[in-house]
């Protein structure tokens, strides 16, 4: 894969906090305008392959790149690049959901904050609550403020860290659609997620994260291939407490 | 690509915008920074001030400068607070993640810091003021009072930028200000240091608020500021620059 076609390029990335080795050397490329998941358990050093890729922390030793931009040499010319969507919603809790983004539009210097809100918010969902303060949000909408703040700018590669942690089935499935529809426009996305589903429904490409390698990166049906091949039973399908759940609750949230 | 320097300013402004917004939308920060300067007003003029021998006719004309600066020491408190909670909520890694310049993150709240403690410090002389406070100062020693004040909110506020950034705690964010709040106690604010034990007063008349309150009331009060103005201006700059230097590291070395 050549440098253009991959936003992101990680090589031999090694991470210790305080000789606790995190990352034990990991190494992926993610193709640009793809959706690329990685998996794995809390503490398997996810959100450290995140803030190293969004110059927030340094790595020890190892080659890092996001749109062509090694992370240490060049933070500046990655934060131009990208957005980071971090695991806790990084919003303003005082201020609007308006003001929140066309604060983030300001620090992008561009050129209209207010246009820019609307169209978010609206895009978003988030038009009848724009005026209200962040504090009064629920964590779905919240977590689609937090999206939208992502978005201002139109930055090439999006960071999504645990998008749907703490989220409601109704919220999980919101933002699944969000980040759909982003790969539409030629963003890349990168997210995190400990829920194997989320990676099946949005990835183009899964990597596993285990005691700070990557031990598996493909498609899922690359994936699916890695396992013995699978024998035909027949079971009467029972649906899934969250399949109940969305059909008992979904008809409310259509209002 | 745009270099992040050129635009220091503007980001600081949006980041000025975004702390004033929140004070002024919490209007009871500004009445608990001034409810108990106030109260230690009317109970050293209207209680102990009978008793106190002063030298001067009006006892609220010489212990003003004093409850000044603890207004300001207690407001203080309130930007390690917020410091506190963008690292607690996530907002100061989104922030650190898009292409500003990183300083503009703490003098954002050091601007606001300035801008809340005048706030604080004109209601305060307002209600000096209806006690029968009064002033022949002139205007330049107006602003020389302004001046000298803006130099010790900035001094303490960098300090408290160091609290905020070490802290573990909200509780913990708001305590290094106890001590500070005390010190005019142990100074000429309140009663000549004449009449303190020989210890006490060694402190007393060798601290930073005993120059500091004695170069306002001369100010206030139209009387030679003599030596005891660059004393007090030595302080400020001094613990401004060490406080500055320790801000600075503690924040490269958390971010």
């Amino acid at each position: 894969m050549s440098q253009n076609e991959s936003a992101i390029s990680v090589q031999g990335l090694k991470k210790s906090y305080k000789n606790i080795p995190v990352l034990t050397g990991v190494d992926f490329q993610v193709k640009t305008g793809s959706i690329f998941a990685l998996l794995g358990s809390n503490g398997s050093g996810k959100t450290t392959i995140v803030k190293i890729l969004t110059t927030l922390v340094k790595q020890d030793s190892g080659n890092v790149t996001v749109n062509g931009f090694e992370v240490s040499l060049k933070p500046a010319n990655v934060r131009q690049s990208i957005s980071l969507t971090g695991q806790f919603a990084a919003v303003d809790e005082i201020l609007t959901g308006r003001e929140n983004i066309i604060m983030i539009a300001r620090l992008r210097h561009l050129s209209n904050p207010y246009l820019i809100a609307d169209d978010l918010l609206k895009r978003l969902g988030l038009t009848d609550a724009a005026d209200r303060r962040v504090s009064t949000y629920s964590g779905g909408m919240r977590r689609r403020l937090d999206i939208a703040m992502s978005l201002v700018g139109k930055p090439q590669i999006i960071f999504l860290d645990e998008p749907t942690t703490g989220l409601d089935p109704e919220g999980r499935i919101e933002v699944w659609k969000i980040v759909k529809e982003l790969t539409g426009s030629g963003t890349t996305v990168f997210l995190t997620t400990q829920y194997l589903d989320e990676a099946e429904q949005l990835a183009d490409r899964i990597a596993i994260l285990n005691e700070g390698r990557i031990i598996v990166n493909g498609s899922f049906a690359e994936l699916k291939k890695l396992f013995p091949p699978s024998k035909v039973e027949y079971i009467e399908k029972q649906p899934t407490l969250e399949e109940i759940f969305l059909a008992v609750v979904g008809k409310k949230e259509e209002k | 690509m745009e270099s992040t320097k050129n635009y220091s300013f503007t980001d600081m402004g949006v980041m000025l915008g975004r702390s004033m917004r929140h004070i002024l939308r919490s209007i009871d920060t500004i009445i608990t920074v001034t409810i108990m300067p106030i109260a230690f007003m009317l109970l050293f003029v209207y209680v102990f001030g009978g008793a106190i021998e002063t030298g001067t006719d009006k006892y609220v004309n010489y212990m003003l400068p004093g409850i000044l600066l603890i207004a300001i020491a207690t407001g203080i408190s309130y930007t390690a607070y917020r410091l506190f909670i963008d690292m607690q909520r996530g907002i100061l890694e989104r922030f650190l993640s898009m292409p500003i310049a990183r300083t503009t993150l703490l003098w954002g709240h050091v601007l606001t810091s300035l801008v809340s403690n005048a706030i604080s410090v004109v209601v305060i002389i307002l209600v000096a003021f209806i006690m029968g406070f009064r002033s022949p100062a002139g205007v330049l020693s107006w602003l020389a009072v302004a001046g000298i004040l803006a130099l010790f909110t900035l001094s303490l506020t960098w300090i408290a930028v160091i609290a905020g950034l070490a802290a573990k705690s909200v509780d913990g964010a708001g305590a290094f200000s106890y001590p500070i709040i005390l010190l005019p106690f142990i100074s000429s604010a309140f009663v000549p240091t004449e009449s303190m034990p020989g210890l006490v007063r060694a402190f007393a008349e060798n601290q930073p608020v005993t120059p500091i309150v004695g170069t306002i009331r001369a100010l206030l009060s139209n009387q030679p500021v003599g030596n005891e103005i660059w004393i007090a201006l030595s302080w400020c700059i001094g613990i401004m620059l060490v406080a500055y230097i320790f801000a600075m590291r503690a924040f490269n070395n958390r971010v």
